[in-house]
């Protein structure tokens, strides 16, 4: 390569650089001559400057006006540069450049000289500020604009919108913004045809204006915005409803997690393992455990508690069941004695061990959040996931129990012990197996639980009384009983809540599960079969 | 007469001579030795003992359903907190105007709470003998009801011990309410005197402690008598082989429902007498783990021997207050190892230690013996 092709290109490259420079030269002597038209123009004129700003469509624009309302657009008094004021308590306030926004350090705050605001000029730079959103390309920053505009519409506002709405592409910011205006028209000017906009929204803004309305001496806004009001109660009953049934579900999924492995082994075994509910906490702890091993990761450490948490509660569960269960075989009372000690040495140990007091587990970012199905109705993620996971764990064990050989075996021994060992099926085997298995789910509880409720030593009494009343109620030994229980008692819970308060709703499921006893002894669905009245 | 025959058992008069002996060697220690004597008992040690005494009663009441009837009851506690909130009523009408308000009707509480007139189930508690009659009724009705549901549609087993820890599980909740007009969490306390005797004098204490040992004769001769006679062979026929007793003509639910509350009425009666000792009662004594704590005396001094219930209560509890003394951390490790050893290698108690299975009628009896027959 020649030596003048070398220098050729570098001049080149000089040229280019020298170029872009330029233009962001003139760019930026635009842009500090609208500021400085700004801050140098008095008080009255002040409002065109903010307009020729907000109309300049400088990306920049936005972020100027902003701290300008909020009294922190200023200018370095010796060298004249427009700055932002990001922290000003103290002697010192820490400022970036408002044209490239370089942080500049702190500089002391008599050098800095404000450009003030008025009080009119602040108020009316709020809708300002949101027309510009408006305008804003993204069309998700435009929709937000136009839902926080609903019930702040001036009438400044009120006169350029419909030019905005002209120019919308998007139907749902158009649907916004027509709601907005609509709003607007009837709370300041009583206006009965923008009623008719707002019947069926569910907006609470929208509601006050109706309200309002409906309190004016006009005969014919009254009529129109009572039957608006009409329209929307019904709405919202219906999404309260809807409401009401994802939080007993939600509640009934957790009911179910925690009751199913209980279901399974006292099934198979006839034994009621009241430690059952420290195995759950076992479970959150192990969540908690993976999380401090993880820092940083609190996503990875949930889904890898998965298998942990199994691991460890049917671990313990094996354990209970090698020194303890075995020793008790046919007596089922003394078998729920000695696991409630169990469960007390198990509280106590984490109670020594880690803490008496409660643990947090991190919700991932993926979990956290909620999504919004209309402006009434929002679920909330890691209850949707909770579900979700009750569901799946429910399909793996009916799977288990359907389609693999220990399923059938232990519904051999369940419907009949001394039959299933005759025909060879050794019955031992079968419990420890049964016993991992519900102790392992109990483990799955507790990595769901630990995303809902605290994780804290007595997390497994909470549940205890709660699953078996799942169990007795749905019927030993059948899954489906079980989850439909779980589901039931859940969602009956949760109606009973709004009238009757938390713990009288709980004292009334309870008091019912007692009354439903009497009456059907087995619960829901009895096991069938000749070994049934044992 | 069912209830002089235990009188003349050789086991039942050594019972209550341990017991009369007992009670008079703390009383003597207690009003004739110098206080600075090594001998002294003093009247915080003779409260103690009163309580141990209470627990030992409802720990026979226990015994003798699930002792004599097979029913695993976790639900004692809340008979034995019912009794004790009966008491605790009229114990609070007695404070009278001394309380903080000084209101003469309206206990602290219900000022605090801006209520204007006592609700209608108070009316009457500052009656002695109307309190004391609703000690016995108010957890016997609750048990006939509750019983007589669940015994009517032949709820057994471990389904029963699950509802009956339901049982004193929502009531616990429900007395947590302050709007129940029970005290809500902090329950009834600060309470004066008692028949006119202050309670905080140590003669009162002393009448108490003796009142507690009578009543534990008296419950423990009524259950004597009651598992010796005909109604008590049924049972103890219920217990083991509940359908062939039906079989055989018995109305096993009638036996069931009446033994059931002749205990729950028991406990009310000693938790009646612990209130006052204790100076309080709140919800706390229906939480399921009392109840369940209450079986594991039973347990650990011997199931269906009643005397073992009484060994059992205050060994327990001797070693509770000794534990949370020195180690409050260890309580619970002591207690739940204390569940799992008695229940694997201790299945008769410390009475199937002290005596040898087969001499006594129903040691023979046993239902574990049963049910591995079965």
């Amino acid at each position: 390569m020649s030596t003048s092709k070398l220098l050729g290109r570098a001049l080149f490259a000089c040229f280019l650089l020298w170029a872009g420079d330029l233009l962001a030269q003139t760019e930026d002597a635009e842009a500090h001559q609208l500021l400085t038209v700004l801050a140098e123009s008095s008080s009255t004129q002040k409002k065109a400057a903010v307009l020729q700003i907000a109309g300049s469509g400088d990306v920049r624009s936005r972020g100027w006006l902003e701290s300008f309302a909020n009294n922190k657009l200023g200018r370095i008094e010796s060298s004249g540069q427009f700055i932002i004021v990001l922290e000003n308590r103290g002697r010192n306030w820490t400022v970036e450049s408002a044209l490239t926004g370089e942080n500049l350090g702190e500089i002391s705050r008599r050098d800095i000289d404000t450009v003030r605001v008025n009080n009119a000029l602040r108020n009316e730079l709020e809708g300002i500020l949101s027309v510009i959103d408006l305008k804003s390309p993204e069309e998700h920053s435009r929709l937000t604009a136009a839902r926080a505009l609903k019930g702040s519409v001036d009438g400044t506002l009120a006169e350029r919108l419909p030019e905005l709405m002209n120019d919308e592409k998007s139907d749902a910011v158009r649907a916004a913004l027509t709601e907005a205006l609509a709003i607007y028209k009837v709370e300041e000017q009583g206006d009965v045809a923008a009623v008719a906009t707002l019947s069926g929204s569910l907006n609470s803004e929208a509601r006050a204006a109706l309200q309002q309305a409906m309190r004016s001496d006009d005969a014919a806004l009254v009529a129109a915005a009572t039957e608006a009001m009409a329209s929307i109660e019904q709405k919202l009953t219906l999404n309260r409803a809807a409401e009401t049934l994802y939080f007993g579900l939600s509640l009934g999924s957790v009911l179910v997690l925690a009751a199913i492995g209980l279901a399974i082994t006292f099934g198979v075994m006839g034994v009621i393992n009241m430690a059952h509910g420290e195995l759950m906490m076992l479970g959150a702890y192990t969540t908690w455990g993976m999380q401090q091993l993880m820092p940083g990761q609190p996503g990875l450490a949930l889904i890898l508690s998965i298998p942990a948490g199994f691991l460890v509660a049917a671990l313990a569960g094996v354990a209970i069941e090698r020194t303890v269960i075995q020793h008790l075989k046919g007596r089922p009372l003394e078998t729920l004695l000695a696991t409630f000690g169990v469960s007390l040495i198990l509280q106590q140990l984490v109670r020594t061990v880690i803490s008496p007091l409660n643990r947090t587990v991190i919700t991932p970012d993926w979990m956290s959040g909620s999504v919004m199905i209309n402006e009434a109705l929002s679920l909330t993620l890691n209850r949707l996931y909770v579900i979700g996971f009750a569901l799946v764990v429910f399909a793996g064990l009916m799977l288990i129990m359907r389609k693999t050989r220990l399923g059938l075996e232990v519904r051999a021994v369940t419907q009949n012990r001394a039959m299933a060992r005759s025909m060879g099926i050794k019955a031992t085997k079968v419990d420890i197996l049964t016993f991992a298995l519900g102790s392992g789910v109990a483990g799955l509880a507790g990595v769901a639980l630990s995303q809902i409720t605290n994780v804290g030593p007595n997390l497994g009494q909470a549940y205890i009384i709660d699953s078996f009343m799942v169990v007795v109620f749905g019927g030993v030994g059948n899954l489906w009983g079980t989850l439909l229980a779980g589901m039931a008692l859940g969602t009956i819970n949760q109606l009973l809540e709004p009238w009757a308060g938390a713990v009288l709703a709980k004292i009334l499921v309870l008091v019912f599960i007692i009354l439903f006893i009497q009456k059907r002894p087995r619960g829901l669905f009895p096991q069938k079969g000749r070994a049934a009245e044992g | 007469m069912w209830l002089t025959r235990p009188l003349q058992e050789r086991s039942t008069r050594i019972f209550l001579g341990v017991l009369f002996a007992a009670l008079a060697i703390v009383s003597v220690l207690h009003v004739f030795m110098p206080q600075d004597s090594a001998l002294y008992v003093s009247a915080y040690t003779v409260t103690l003992l009163g309580k141990y005494l209470c627990y030992a009663l409802l720990a026979v009441a226990v015994d003798l359903v699930w002792g004599y009837l097979g029913i695993l009851s976790l639900g004692h506690g809340a008979f034995f907190a019912l009794g004790g909130y009966a008491m605790g009523m009229y114990l609070m009408r007695q404070i009278g105007d001394r309380g903080v308000y000084g209101d003469p009707i309206l206990p602290d509480f219900m000022v605090f709470l801006n209520w204007q007139e006592l609700p209608w189930y108070w009316l009457g508690f500052d009656m002695a003998w109307f309190a004391f009659i609703m000690v016995l009724l108010a957890p016997g009705l609750l048990a006939l009801v509750f019983g007589f549901l669940a015994f009517r549609s032949r709820v057994t087993g471990v389904y029963l011990s699950i509802i009956t820890q339901a049982l004193t599980f929502a009531l616990m909740l429900a007395f947590f309410r302050n709007e129940m007009g029970f005290g809500g969490n902090n329950g009834l306390t600060d309470f004066k005197d008692i028949l006119g005797f202050d309670l905080r004098t140590d003669a009162t204490r002393l009448g108490l402690f003796i009142a507690t040992g009578i009543a534990l004769a008296i419950g423990y001769v009524i259950c004597r008598g009651i598992v010796t006679s005909k109604l008590g062979r049924v049972s103890v026929a219920c217990r083991d082989a509940e359908a062939r007793t039906r079989f055989l003509g018995y109305r096993v639910e009638r036996v069931q429902l009446f033994v059931f509350v002749v205990s729950a009425m028991l406990a009310g009666v000693a938790g009646a007498l612990y209130v006052p000792q204790v100076g309080i009662i709140n919800p706390s004594e229906f939480s399921p783990l009392f109840s369940i704590e209450i079986v594991v005396w039973v347990a650990l001094g011997g199931r269906a021997t009643l005397y073992g219930a009484v060994i059992g209560a205050i060994l327990v509890n001797y070693g509770k207050t000794v534990f949370t003394g020195i180690m409050p951390d260890a309580w619970l490790f002591a207690l739940g190892g204390l569940f799992v050893l008695v229940t694997v290698f201790l299945p008769k108690g410390i009475a199937g230690l002290l005596f040898k299975p087969g001499k006594s009628r129903d040691a023979s009896n046993t239902p574990s013996a049963q049910e591995a027959a079965a």
